[in-house]
């Protein structure tokens, strides 16, 4: 296995691109000092639908279809050894979720790992990727939307205390075709996601969706950018996220670019933070750049804010406990959100989760 | 049988620029059973004294006393007044994104009852009591008072005064904003709740018109934060004739 360390721009923490994020915390996966482990954690569960293929192939059979700046992003390139292929055939209509989820691989050694997601025209899916357990993991997720078809993409990051993952979701997204990811983020020690979005043809369209819960100690870090390229693409953004607990600290960015050539874009993105106890902190950084003004409409916004004081008086005058006013408070914020995974099972389990993190925080 | 008993009630709200004295000595007795109407101009202090009963954090009571059946009101959680038997209808219900109506009911009954409701029996009590306002049955998928109408968050009040039973019922203006039928079907509500539960009543309104479906035993008169006229029924249609221009001004 090659190691080259020489190659890369190892960040300093000064980069805007890592200003927030504590690089000490990051295993190594950013400057190449941890050991790079051969594990293939992705599996698929169940059994594979028809005109779905699962397979892993070695690198040199995979082109990379998009650059990034992103140390992490250009190591798990240039050392992963295969990558995952996840492959749904045009016109293929997949009535059940695709789950492929990651197993515990243990907290020595880092797995750098490349997936490739590809509908082909026509074609309608969810997949839902499972993170849980220990890991240090850097991953590229490329997602490939033909035209006409439709991803909706749901990860949670449901990670033990101690793990560490830094990852890029890339889509990119041809003619009339539409991606919906919902982003869960609720464990590990430090998540670093970027997802990104770029559209090659008009037409296109991507909503973002994402949740995150960070407690004492914990740093979430979504950073989303979405590039208009091309004329009449359409872009949703809805980000929110709670923190409760000394030391939580979650971090959005929302990097929206509409070039000279993007006429017509519709875009809107939006990000909640509610704080539930003091020592924690929440960045949100919107960014919307527009180089053309014949646009449908840009915007976004940003709020950050404590329990809404009404809300809690309002159902504690109907003689729901301080405690559990607060967990219906909460619950309703994600329920937005969560709900639109449309799975019972996945929405419990992650309500019991933020229930059991809310009551842990200490209040 | 159950008193509410308000002595020499001072609340202050508390502002921006430092707390501004709203109430400045009120006393009113309510009983079950009893209808209390409490008439008075825009600004005299009337919903101050709603919020204060019910405990909002944003007013500081800074003399007096509330007590319900002898138990100090003024030491108790907003939530604990509520299990002791108070209920306050909203002028204006707050939105709770992403809480249904029927997961909230069902929180606040378990929480008033010590136990959860039998899930067949609290089905069929909820249903009841909206059909019973003319409520559809999809109003309880929705979130808390979120994109409800006027008339919709009144009923969506008095249903759960029909199914929480309180003692004592305080009811901030449940007629603004209502057209005549909404009007008398919350009206109705009231009046089931009370004939329901011997429910003592506490009604804050600006108007008279509500008091032609709920009658009122006592009328009492507020102006600058306190009651400065008492009567029966009669003084609703005094109001009503000659306004309230009497009781303001300096």
């Amino acid at each position: 296995m090659s190691v080259l360390t020489t190659n890369y721009l190892t960040p300093t923490g000064r980069e805007e691109a890592w200003r927030f994020t504590p690089l000490n915390r990051l295993a190594g996966l950013h400057d190449g000092s941890v050991a790079i482990v051969d594990r293939k954690s992705l599996a698929l569960k169940g059994a594979t639908p028809a005109g779905v293929r699962f397979s892993r192939l070695s690198r040199e059979l995979v082109s990379i279809e998009s650059t990034s700046q992103d140390v992490v992003v250009q190591r798990v390139h240039a050392e992963s050894t295969d990558v995952v292929l996840l492959e749904i055939a045009a016109n293929t209509q997949v009535p059940e979720p695709i789950f492929l989820n990651r197993t515990s691989g243990g907290l020595i050694g880092a797995e750098l790992s490349r997936v490739r997601i590809a509908l082909g025209a026509h074609a309608r899916a969810t997949i839902i990727v499972e993170n849980s357990g220990e890991a240090i993991l850097g991953e590229d997720v490329e997602i490939l939307l033909a035209p006409g078809s439709h991803l909706k993409f749901v990860t949670l990051q449901e990670w033990s205390a101690g793990s560490v993952h830094a990852a890029r979701h890339h889509a990119i997204i041809d003619k009339d075709a539409s991606f919906v990811s919902i982003t869960v983020t609720v464990g590990g020690s430090l998540v670093r996601l970027l997802p990104t979005v770029e559209f090659s043809a008009p037409g296109a369209s991507a909503e973002l969706l994402g949740v995150y819960f960070a407690t004492a100690g914990q740093h979430f870090e979504h950073r989303i950018d979405i590039e208009h390229g091309v004329p009449r693409a359409r872009s949703r953004v809805n980000y929110k996220g709670a923190l409760a607990g000394d030391q939580a600290h979650t971090v959005w960015i929302g990097d929206v670019f509409i070039r000279a050539a993007a006429e017509g874009t519709d875009t809107y993105e939006l990000n909640r933070n509610l704080l539930l106890s003091d020592g924690a902190r929440a960045d949100s950084v919107p960014n919307l750049e527009i180089e053309t003004g014949e646009i449908v409409g840009a915007g976004h916004a940003s709020t950050t804010g404590r329990f809404d004081d009404e809300q809690l008086f309002y159902l504690m005058s109907r003689g729901i406990p301080l405690d559990e006013a607060r967990r219906l408070v909460v619950r309703g914020f994600f329920a937005e959100i969560i709900s639109q995974i449309q799975s019972e099972e996945i929405e419990e389990r992650l309500m019991t989760r933020i229930d059991d993190e809310l009551s842990k925080a200490g209040q | 049988m159950s008193t509410l008993d308000i002595r020499g009630l001072e609340v202050s709200v508390i502002t921006e620029k430092g707390p501004i004295e709203i109430l400045r000595g009120v006393d009113l007795t309510i009983r079950s059973g009893q209808t209390h109407a409490v008439m008075g101009p825009n600004g005299s202090g009337k919903s101050t004294l709603a919020y204060s009963i019910a405990g909002h954090p944003k007013y500081r009571v800074t003399g007096g006393s509330i007590t319900l059946d002898g138990a100090n009101v003024l030491e108790m959680t907003v939530d604990q007044r509520a299990k002791a038997g108070l209920f306050l209808a909203m002028q204006y219900p707050v939105e709770v994104p992403g809480v249904s109506v029927s997961n909230f009911l069902r929180t606040a009954a378990t929480a008033l009852r010590g136990e959860a409701p039998k899930l067949r029996t609290w089905v069929g009590e909820v249903k009841a009591a909206m059909s019973a306002l003319n409520m559809d049955p999809s109003f309880s998928e929705r979130n808390v008072n979120e994109g409800f109408s006027g008339g919709e968050k009144k009923r969506h009040e008095i249903m759960q005064l029909e199914l929480l039973k309180p003692k004592i019922a305080i009811l901030d203006e449940t007629d603004s904003g209502l057209d005549v039928d909404a009007l008398r079907i919350v009206s109705e509500g009231v009046n089931r709740a009370k004939a329901a539960n011997d429910l003592g009543i506490l009604l804050i309104t600006h108007y008279t018109r509500i008091l032609r479906y709920i009658k009122p035993d006592f009328v009492h008169v507020f102006a600058n934060g306190r009651v400065v006229e008492e009567g029966g029924p009669e003084l609703a249609d005094k109001l009503e004739a000659e306004g309230y221009a009497e009781y303001v001004g300096s």
